[in-house]
């Protein structure tokens, strides 16, 4: 038996993305971000997305050139401090955002790439974030229904994969990959490295292929991926 | 005040250092001190900030800081992070402040129609860390204190905090309220009361300061 090769074009991959589509990206800060994934769906031009991303990167880097462009309607994050047009664009109305404490946002997707219809959690009950979400009773506790999050696409940043979609991620660049990876119909991995079958031992995988439609080897890291000098 | 905050990390603690005033803690730390720091984005085992041009590109900690690792690092994916955080196995956090209430209510995410970047892990910490204490300045930038009766600002969680960490003092959150337990030297109480917010329980003792 051998595993299928799932290796594409950056643009045959991104040609996937419909526009209006749900979209999970990797990432916390730069470490994790798909950049390259991103610059080609900005050439491709798909509008009015729905973004989850732990953040909004910075000013002139990764989900910032989305939001120049005008190409997401709502953005599902967690903290968007280090980008002033995010910010500026949520204060004028034109980009609608949806706050989620971290760890809550990573168990909603982690339910979404499980099968689970959403999680129970009192994370964030005696906050505004609480406000409209439904409340139920568990084991005489209140209880928050937080609900899972699944999308129509993921776009994955990994170290290395093999051509079946096998993946392993570098330090704290792993952050929301594996949980992101489990969590779309159509899973995107842009990989550094990407290597033949075997290239990868077993053990050293961190999402494993199944869960991995597309895998787009990376020719060179751009400059977006480097040290930020702050 | 960092200093001080940095005798609150008993030896063997799991702790996380909140972004800002609290990361400075760290410096007053020994480096064979046995404490196991982690960081929201997946790693417990923080080693030290490097220069960016020793950095791994791929090494930060929450704050965005190029940090290392040290013998005993582990990563892990966003979700194993905060259930370290939630079930228990964080013994400490410090966390910067806007508002902390004589109940240990903290405001610290954001300023209605200023300042609203977003809750990042504070919810978590701030609810579920063993214990939270707050390291921050007495009173804002225009004076007015910040140890209150209670929040005005929207709450990132209720009655979670136990110690307040100031230039001016140390304070404690008890059932009855608001404690000094320390004063900087140099301070007054009277000082420290007149900066705080709420009534300020004294010692009945002599206050030692730091």
């Amino acid at each position: 038996m051998r595993l299928p090769d799932k290796t594409t074009t950056i643009e045959a991959a991104v040609e996937r993305i419909a526009p209006g589509a749900t979209i999970m990206l990797s990432g916390f800060g730069v470490p994790g971000t798909p950049f390259q994934l991103i610059r080609e769906l900005v050439r491709q031009g798909q509008g009015g997305l729905t973004l989850i991303k732990n953040d909004a990167n910075e000013t002139g880097m990764g989900v910032d050139h989305l939001l120049a462009s005008g190409q997401v309607r709502r953005l599902i994050t967690t903290h968007i401090g280090l980008n002033a047009r995010a910010v500026a664009m949520m204060n004028a109305g034109e980009l609608e955002v949806e706050f989620c404490a971290q760890g809550i946002l990573a168990e909603r997707i982690r339910a979404g790439g499980a099968g689970l219809p959403g999680i129970l959690t009192d994370i964030g009950m005696q906050t505004e974030l609480a406000e409209g979400k439904p409340r139920i009773e568990i084991g005489g506790v209140p209880a928050l229904v937080e609900t899972a999050l699944r999308v129509d696409v993921a776009l994955i940043h990994a170290a290395r994969a093999d051509v079946f979609g096998n993946l392993a991620y570098a330090a704290t660049a792993r952050n929301f990959a594996p949980l992101m990876a489990m969590a779309a119909d159509v899973v995107i991995a842009e990989a550094e490295t990407v290597v033949p079958l075997g290239g990868l031992e077993a053990e050293q995988v961190h999402t494993p292929g199944p869960f991995v439609d597309h895998v787009v080897a990376l020719e060179a890291l751009t400059e977006e991926y480097g040290i930020v000098r702050r | 005040m960092i200093a001080r905050a940095a005798r609150e990390i008993a030896p063997g603690m799991v702790v996380n250092l909140g972004i800002g005033l609290p990361t400075k803690v760290l410096d007053h730390l020994a480096p064979d001190f046995p404490v196991c720091l982690h960081t929201e984005n997946g790693l417990t085992g923080i080693g030290p900030t490097l220069p960016y041009d020793r950095a791994d590109r791929n090494l930060i900690d929450a704050g965005g800081a190029y940090v290392s690792t040290i013998p005993g690092s582990a990563f892990f994916d966003s979700a194993t992070s905060f259930a370290l955080v939630r079930s228990g196995r964080l013994d400490l956090t410090m966390l910067g402040a806007f508002e902390v209430a004589q109940n240990g209510d903290l405001a610290n995410w954001k300023i209605p129609g200023k300042f609203s970047p977003g809750v990042g892990g504070g919810l978590e910490l701030a609810q579920k860390a063993r214990r939270v204490v707050v390291v921050t300045t007495h009173t804002d930038r225009a004076g007015n204190p910040k140890l209150l009766a209670e929040c005005a600002l929207p709450l990132t969680a209720a009655r979670c905090v136990s110690r307040i960490f100031t230039e001016l003092a140390v304070v404690d959150v008890t059932p009855d309220g608001f404690a000094l337990r320390e004063i900087a030297e140099g301070t007054s109480v009277a000082e420290v009361a007149a900066a705080t917010g709420a009534r300020l329980h004294l010692p009945a003792d002599e206050i030692p300061t730091f």
